[in-house]
């Protein structure tokens, strides 16, 4: 068996030393070893988009990577995003909007949302269906979660 | 899921030296062989971590005015990059069509030329799979066989290379720098991917431990006139059941002087027909001729139960694009196919 590795990972500002064995994802690391649940455990195959995080400005899936893979790294989830009385723009947003209703793919897709804006690369509603189609919702809110992410985008909440 | 040991390495004879061996693998961005070692289909003893080698993070303009995409610049990076955008934006639109923004900031250049097949009975352990397990037969033939083969396929094998930017990378004639414990070379695009043959086993023509360098591209990037047209079961963030890259240079008077066709999702590689692109040229672009085109390109096509559609699908796929490339400027990224 492989021995721990021992990696530094600056996680939502705070930066923690972390011994882990080569194997365990990025996903694992933050949630079994760092007790940051709101990052989710979806498909675990890349597919739904629910583990999303941004990793040193980019949004990335983290149950394809491993955490030593992201050693060094700036990691923010959406509990760095912001928290209950102090929300992100995007979080008050999908409160306004109505933009989920199980809740379960919320954190990536916020994070995701985050991270497209950061981008710039869509500028129509089209674009940024297109470039938040790694994020799925089985609830159906998508048209709500568009219209939170252009409210956004477009300055409606700063 | 077996457990294995991970090295980083920060330079290509390092990572050379520590992938020789059997069951050691080089890892990318890990978005196809974490998956496949998450559904027990990769076995990798060690994972060589090509991450930390920023030499092959760089794009880089060639003397022959050509560009060298480093085999570890991601994805996202190669298709926003402003020179791929400005001089071939046929590889910028594709590589955006496949997979998500996610997927495509950890995928590298290099991983992407060797992601596995998407067949089903690929990734279904409890199946035979003649690639998986050579010998153990295929199931493909019999079942579920829509996303497969109807060029290029053989007694044992009908799976797709599934990559979309592999597509225009052959329309474009790149050419892949390899290292290995052997030295240097180059392997023209066309010469990368195989059919299948007797040996699906092999997906390409890579040695063992052969490290992917660079994807170099030639100076001409059909910048004026291309397209990627990318036919799927749902608009977005699907694999391509039949794509086109297509390009083409025009002379004064009109009339095409170099013609350029890769097709995707038909074949165990990137499909090409010289001889088609040929009855192009000299050729004003119509509807008639890129229909010659065709006929020549899907010469010999062969379908199964689920999959016969996609010759006549790819026929009119060719066609189209033709009609396409001839104003790129409607090709805006996540657009609908219709014009
Ligand atoms: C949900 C999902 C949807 C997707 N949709 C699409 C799609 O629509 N279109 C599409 O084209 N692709 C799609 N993909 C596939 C994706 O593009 C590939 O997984 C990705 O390009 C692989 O690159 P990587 O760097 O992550 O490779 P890795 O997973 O790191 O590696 C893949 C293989 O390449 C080897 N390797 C990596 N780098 C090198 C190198 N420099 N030299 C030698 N060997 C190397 C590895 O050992 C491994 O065998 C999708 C993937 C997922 C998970």
């Amino acid at each position: 068996m492989s021995s721990p590795h021992q990696i530094q990972l600056t996680v939502n500002g705070k930066t923690q030393q972390l011994s882990v064995r080569p194997w365990v994802s990025l996903l694992d690391a933050l949630r079994h070893h760092l007790h940051l649940h709101g990052t989710k455990k979806g498909c675990d195959h890349g597919q739904c988009g629910a583990c999303t995080v941004i990793c040193d400005g980019e949004r990335v899936l983290s149950c394809l990577n491993l955490a030593v893979m992201k050693d060094g790294s700036e990691i923010t989830t959406i509990e760095g995003l912001g928290q209950p009385g102090n929300l992100h723009p995007l979080q008050e947003a999908f409160l306004e909007h109505d933009a989920y209703q199980c809740g379960y793919c919320t954190p990536g897709q916020i994070c995701s949302g985050v991270a497209l804006i950061e981008e710039g690369h869509a500028t129509t509603r089209e674009e940024v269906k297109e470039l938040m189609s790694g994020n799925l919702c089985r609830c159906g809110a998508n048209t709500n979660i568009i219209d939170a992410i252009m409210a956004v985008k477009d300055g409606a909440h700063e | 899921m077996n457990n294995f040991h991970y090295e980083r390495v920060t330079d290509v004879d390092t990572a050379v030296a520590a992938a020789t061996g059997a069951g050691n693998s080089y890892l990318g961005g890990g978005t196809n062989l974490i998956d496949l070692w998450k559904y027990d289909l990769a076995h990798p003893e060690k994972l060589v971590d090509l991450n930390g080698i920023d030499e092959l993070k760089e794009v880089t303009e060639l003397p022959d005015g050509g560009l060298r995409l480093g085999a570890l610049v991601t994805n996202n990076k190669t298709a926003y990059h402003p020179t791929v955008q400005e001089r071939y934006p046929l590889l910028s639109r594709t590589i955006l069509a496949g997979a998500t923004p996610q997927i495509r900031n950890a995928a590298t250049n290099g991983g992407n030329l060797l992601q596995r097949t998407r067949c089903y009975y690929f990734y279904d352990a409890a199946s035979p799979c003649n690639k998986r397990v050579p010998g153990s037969g295929c199931p493909a033939r019999e079942g579920h066989n829509r996303l497969h083969a109807i060029l290029g396929h053989s007694e044992a094998c009908i799976a797709t290379m599934p990559s979309d930017m592999c597509v225009a990378l052959a329309a474009l004639e790149a050419t892949v720098r390899v290292r290995g414990p052997q030295g240097e070379r180059h392997i023209p695009f066309a010469d990368f991917h195989r059919l299948p043959g007797e040996k699906p086993e092999l997906d390409n023509t890579l040695g063992e431990d052969e490290l992917i360098l660079s994807i170099d591209l030639p100076a001409r990037g059909f910048a004026d006139h291309h397209t990627y047209l990318k036919l799927r079961d749902r608009h977005s963030y699907a694999f391509a059941v039949v794509s086109v890259a297509l390009g083409y240079e025009l002379d004064g008077e009109g009339k095409i002087t170099t013609a350029r066709i890769a097709l995707g999702g038909v074949a165990h590689k990137p499909w090409r027909v010289p001889a088609a692109e040929e009855l192009l040229v000299g050729q004003a672009p119509s509807e008639d001729q890129f229909a010659r085109a065709a006929d020549a390109l899907l010469e010999g096509a062969s379908g199964f139960k689920h999959n016969t559609f996609k010759i006549d699908l790819a026929h009119r796929a060719i066609i189209r694009a033709g009609a396409m490339a001839h104003d790129p400027s409607c090709q805006r990224p996540g657009a609908k196919p219709s014009l």
